[in-house]
């Protein structure tokens, strides 16, 4: 017999407490259906915070990651681009001191207030001064034709994917000149790009730096809000940042793009609470899950106390009823997360298509919330086979 | 060889001037393929004997030797080692209400993790037949009677051919006509199988099983034992 367990290994000791896990789950559906929904909705809860914090991040991103250029200067106190502080001009001048690079190009950024040609309405949108010719800005959707008409005189491009309270600038747009107010002053619409509203902003315009100064005039030309530099060809970025510092006064911070990235991303995700308040809200999903499983989980140990302290009688180790209800946690949470996944991935359709902030079910995404999730029931699992202790076979004469 | 062979056993529940002693000095001995039965009234400490002989309990004075094993100072291993050569019949028949009969006499064999799932189904299903309920191996333990469910306990403390057989109170849940005929039935498989039976009993209609019957009281024999 010792001979023939060496043999077949170690599987059915995992297999055998698994089994009957399954089986004590199964015989009770009420209780299975509650345990399930319980791990359901903590999944979706997670699956929507997470959604919002990505989304949060990608869409705060989504203009610093359309900007062609190798390094960028921005105020040493600039926080974020929405809110960014200008500096001056003159820096970017100082760049091009520098043998490696080969052009600069001022970037400005403003709110400016938007009226609906419609309903009247005005609402504040981030509008982007930029030479058209520098070649730095790769909006998506952006064409040749739009860049050479921000040339002419108030005349700006649309955010296509601006939110619906601006207006529906595309399909006017296909009809006919749009014409409408920007700072108080009549502007015509002569192209689209697509970037879409991001938290910092619920739609964006793009027009050349002399229309910039037209609808901003508070905007000093002398003071800039990004500066994109772009480096010659085979120019190392990290040599050129590290001599741009020394070259360059302490009132400007030097980035490379992905820095640039990750600077605006840190924003949302430290400095402005949305990032915690999307954090706290996957841990209030995390606890309240765990709280569930682990409920159901002791209740279903306390009610089978006698069961579990007869089979440690019948010589069934410690070990082996830890995990039968280890396999109970892991069962609840594979069967809780699939019905999580197809309900997230429905809320993720539904938020998209209501509030315009596309949230994506990713491969990432999915397996990060099944380890949560897992983690959550092993957790509750783990705190739940305490009450295994309180299974004496001593009580069961 | 003896099947128990105890020595001087002592025991006692709770600590220093507030322990109770329930064991005094206690030896008593059983041999293989004996039936035995332990009576007397409440409190005599005989349920505390039963839980010592079968390692549900550590020892803490005396000598308790079970099927070869030395129960004085063995650890918890060692104690789960030695349940899994024995074989418990509750007094409630303590079956899991989530598994049918057949898979709850399996579940003594479930232990042994070597034996394949055929193998411990067929011995399930052949050692219920033996007990007269091969129709019944499908029932949740919920569908059966007192009777059957206390059929499907023996049935559950026999299939892994333990050494011993300890039963507490087997009959107190039963009524006396069902209480003696399983109780019939679990000596008559035992004598065929030449197995070890201790009982824990205070039902005086059962006692024509057993070759030997020994009474406690107050912790110590006062009757029929042999050491």
């Amino acid at each position: 017999m010792a001979y023939a367990g060496n043999r077949r290994g170690a599987a059915p000791s995992v297999l055998l407490p698994f089994r009957l896990a399954w089986r004590q789950l199964r015989h009770e559906k009420a209780r299975l259906a509650a345990a399930i929904s319980g791990v359901v909705f903590a999944c979706l809860l997670i699956f929507m915070q997470l959604g919002f914090m990505t989304a949060l991040f990608d869409s705060a991103v989504q203009v610093q990651t359309s900007l062609d250029a190798d390094l960028f200067l921005m105020h040493s106190t600039t926080e974020a681009l929405w809110r960014s502080t200008p500096f001056p001009r003159a820096r970017l001048a100082q760049a091009l001191a520098l043998p490696e690079v080969e052009r600069v190009a001022p970037i400005y950024v403003q709110n400016v207030v938007w009226r609906n040609p419609q309903t009247s309405l005005k609402r504040t949108l981030l509008l982007f001064g930029v030479d058209p010719t520098a070649g730095v800005i790769a909006f998506p959707g952006l064409t040749p034709e739009g860049l050479a008409a921000i040339t002419q005189p108030d005349v700006i491009l649309f955010d296509a994917r601006a939110k619906p309270e601006f207006g529906a600038v595309p399909a006017w747009l296909a009809e006919g000149p749009v014409i409408s107010e920007l700072g108080n002053r009549r502007v015509q619409v002569a192209g689209l790009f697509r970037i879409g509203a991001t938290f910092g902003s619920e739609g964006n315009a793009l027009t050349s730096e002399a229309n910039f100064w037209r609808f901003v005039p508070s905007h000093s030309p002398a003071h800039v809000n990004v500066g994109a530099i772009v480096l010659r060809a085979g120019a190392d970025a990290a040599a050129a940042q590290a001599a741009l510092r020394r070259l360059l006064p302490t009132d400007v911070m030097v980035l490379t793009k992905p820095e640039l990235i990750a600077f605006e991303r840190d924003y949302w995700a430290n400095t402005a609470p949305i990032g915690f308040i999307f954090g706290l809200g996957v841990a209030i999903g995390l606890i309240v899950g765990c709280v569930i499983v682990y409920q159901i989980l002791f209740s279903d140990i306390a009610r089978h106390l006698g069961e579990y302290a007869t089979l440690k009688a019948m010589g069934y180790s410690d070990g082996y009823l830890v995990r039968v209800v280890m396999g109970e946690a892991l069962i609840l949470a594979v069967l809780g997360y699939i019905p999580g996944w197809l309900l997230g991935l429905g809320l993720y359709e539904l938020a998209s298509a209501r509030i315009f902030i596309p949230l994506t079910m990713t491969v990432e995404k999915s397996a990060g919330v099944f380890a949560l999730v897992f983690g959550m029931c092993v957790v509750s699992g783990l705190l739940a086979i305490r009450k295994l202790r309180d299974a004496d076979p001593a009580d069961m004469f | 060889m003896d099947a128990v062979r105890v020595r001087d056993l002592t025991h006692r529940f709770g600590d220093g001037e507030a322990a109770k002693p329930v064991l005094h000095r206690l030896s008593l001995r059983v041999a293989a393929g004996e039936v035995v039965l332990l009576t007397g009234p409440s409190g005599s400490g005989k349920t505390t004997l039963l839980t010592l002989i079968g390692g549900l309990r550590a020892v803490q004075e005396g000598s308790c030797v079970v099927l070869g094993t030395e129960l004085a100072g063995a650890d918890e291993a060692r104690r789960v080692a030695l349940r899994r050569r024995v074989g418990f019949i509750f007094q409630h028949h303590n079956l899991l209400g989530f598994l049918t009969a057949q898979q709850n006499v399996a579940m003594a064999l479930e232990v042994d993790a070597s034996l394949r799932e055929r193998e411990r189904l067929d011995r399930a299903a052949a050692m219920l037949a033996a007990v007269g309920i091969a129709d019944k191996a499908r029932a949740y333990p919920a569908t059966l009677s007192g009777g059957q469910r206390q059929r499907v306990a023996i049935a559950r403390a026999l299939v892994h051919e333990p050494g011993l057989i300890l039963a507490d109170e087997p009959t107190a849940a039963l009524d006396g006509r069902t209480g003696h005929e399983t109780m019939e039935l679990l000596q008559r498989l035992a004598k065929e199988q030449r197995r070890t039976v201790f009982i824990v009993t205070h039902d005086p209609r059962i006692h024509d099983i057993a070759d030997r019957v020994i009474a406690m009281e107050d912790g110590r024999i006062v009757e029929g034992a042999h050491v």
